[in-house]
């Protein structure tokens, strides 16, 4: 038992063991950012369809499933987040004495900002959260204000949540600038990770760089398309 | 023949005391001399003005012995791509320029003097599993092991490593994985080295790491500097084998011992 221990200790404690493991934390969580912005875009499908799938998720499994998903999702970000910061304190002690002239020939300035753009998104994440899941600061869990009927069945108002939410201009702005930080990670950390996973070859690597770069793409316009079309267009107000 | 006056800023450094860039003017440098011999020069004339020359290491000057270092206006070995500092020539430089000169920067390679870096690190990851064992005696035939030309010609590319250096003085996290992922993979790839694959690829990790190099944050820097041209790919494999091995380990298949798992 405890040799399995020391030998599990042993592949976190190497450099390629943590980017493993930041590599497979960051498939979950890029399938879950996928899967949430599809969700999301049922806004613009109206009332009823994203009130129906917000009341599924929380009544899947008698509700227990998103339980499931959120530690999940929490397991996957604290591990994506601890590895990458031992691994930045690392690369930065790695060179004690900085070059007098500094030159880059081919890494992207995505790639070099990760650890930036990273932590925004996690600032970001923390906020979203207080604002349409915890619900502070709102009047988003009164019952008398946001709930809707649903094949006779009172459900939580999803739809004006998301409304009202966007309609504050600051929420919108701190949105889209969070969606095009995660873009600009995505192009970067989608192929990286195939690379770190081993998966990439001179075959395939072409095409994980291309499909990194229209995931991350995708995931941009998919997003920022829902207070764009809130805040500026005033869709659904 | 032009002859080239250049500004050059070159890193003047003793052991572990703290370093500084010291100016140094270097006129009328033929155009065709090559980056070593523009440095011979310029020693040869603080030589004659009684000041210590610049020290720097170098060998062949054939561009095939790894010797030759110094980070060249941010660059190893300098602009020019799959070129070693002494087969980079002055023609590829203007009269008027400013060329910085800097060692190869990383902790695990200590200044010794100047532009010179201790790269022993690497031979002792070498050392940790760059190798294949093979019983002494008569020569085996040659021929013995049927090898596969692509198989060969794969393993040549990643035996092509010079062992430089370049790698860890451009990575932005002076990672030497580019250096360790070719080792690791010319032996790994060929029939020969097969039979130690798992260890050499867990042991050769586990000395880089413990040298004190900085991880791989596929940013292919290392691959724009190296002289041989050695692909980023050979860092998929090598993060691959180490997957695969690891996870033997720690379920502990490949352990001898009846019932340990195997």
């Amino acid at each position: 038992m405890s040799s399995l221990l020391d030998s599990l200790s042993r592949f976190y404690a190497s450099s390629i063991g943590k980017k493993l493991l930041v590599a497979l934390s960051g498939l979950a969580l890029i399938g879950f950012v996928l899967g949430h912005m599809i969700g999301n875009l049922l806004i613009f499908a109206g009332p009823d369809a994203i009130n129906e799938y917000g009341h599924m998720l929380h009544t899947m499994g008698h509700g227990g499933l998103i339980w499931v998903a959120r530690f999940g999702l929490l397991a996957a970000v604290l591990v994506h987040i601890v590895a990458t910061i031992h691994l930045t304190r690392q690369n930065r002690a790695a060179r004690k004495d900085a070059y007098g002239k500094e030159a880059t020939r081919v890494a992207t300035s995505a790639s070099r900002i990760m650890i930036f753009s990273g932590l925004t998104i996690l600032a970001f994440v923390i906020y979203h959260l207080l604002h349409f899941t915890v619900r502070v600061g709102n009047e988003y869990n009164n019952p008398a204000l946001y709930t809707a009927m649903l094949d006779g069945q009172p459900v939580h108002n999803v739809y004006k949540m998301v409304i009202d939410g966007f309609s504050w201009a600051p929420a919108s702005v701190f949105y889209i600038i969070a969606v095009a930080l995660l873009c600009n990670h995505l192009s970067h950390g989608f192929a990286s990770l195939f690379q770190t996973l081993g998966l990439a070859t001179n075959k395939t690597w072409p095409l994980f760089q291309k499909a990194g770069h229209a995931f991350a793409l995708l995931i941009l316009v998919g997003n920022c398309s829902i207070p764009i079309a809130i805040w500026l267009f005033g869709y659904g107000r | 023949m032009a002859l080239l006056n250049l500004h050059l800023k070159v890193w003047r450094q003793t052991g572990t005391q703290p370093g500084h860039f010291q100016d140094i003017e270097a006129p009328e440098i033929p155009d065709h001399a090559s980056f070593l011999e523009m440095m011979d020069i310029v020693n040869e004339r603080l030589i004659r003005a009684g000041q210590d020359p610049v020290a720097f290491d170098h060998d062949c000057r054939e561009g095939i012995c790894g010797m030759c270092s110094m980070t060249i206006n941010g660059m190893a070995h300098g602009p020019e791509r799959g070129t070693t500092t002494c087969q980079l020539h002055m023609r590829k430089f203007r009269t008027g320029d400013t060329i910085w000169v800097e060692p190869f920067r990383a902790r695990a390679f200590p200044v010794v003097k100047d532009l010179m870096v201790d790269r022993s690190a690497f031979d002792r990851i070498m050392k940790a599993g760059g190798y294949v064992s093979v019983r002494t005696g008569a020569a085996p035939e040659a021929n013995e092991i049927p090898i596969g030309k692509d198989v060969a010609d794969a393993a040549m590319d990643a035996a092509a490593c010079i062992g430089c250096g370049a790698c860890v003085a451009s990575c932005k996290n002076a990672s030497a994985m580019l250096y360790v992922s070719a080792k690791v993979g010319q032996l790994n790839t060929l029939p020969q080295g097969h039979a130690e694959k798992d260890r050499r690829t867990l042991a050769m990790v586990r000395q880089m790491d413990a040298e004190g190099f900085g991880n791989c944050t596929n940013q292919y820097e290392c691959e724009a500097a190296c002289p041989k041209e050695i692909s980023v790919r050979w860092i998929a494999k090598l993060n691959r084998d180490y997957a695969v091995a690891s996870v033997k380990e720690v379920v502990g298949i490949g352990r001898q011992q009846a019932g340990d798992g195997d």
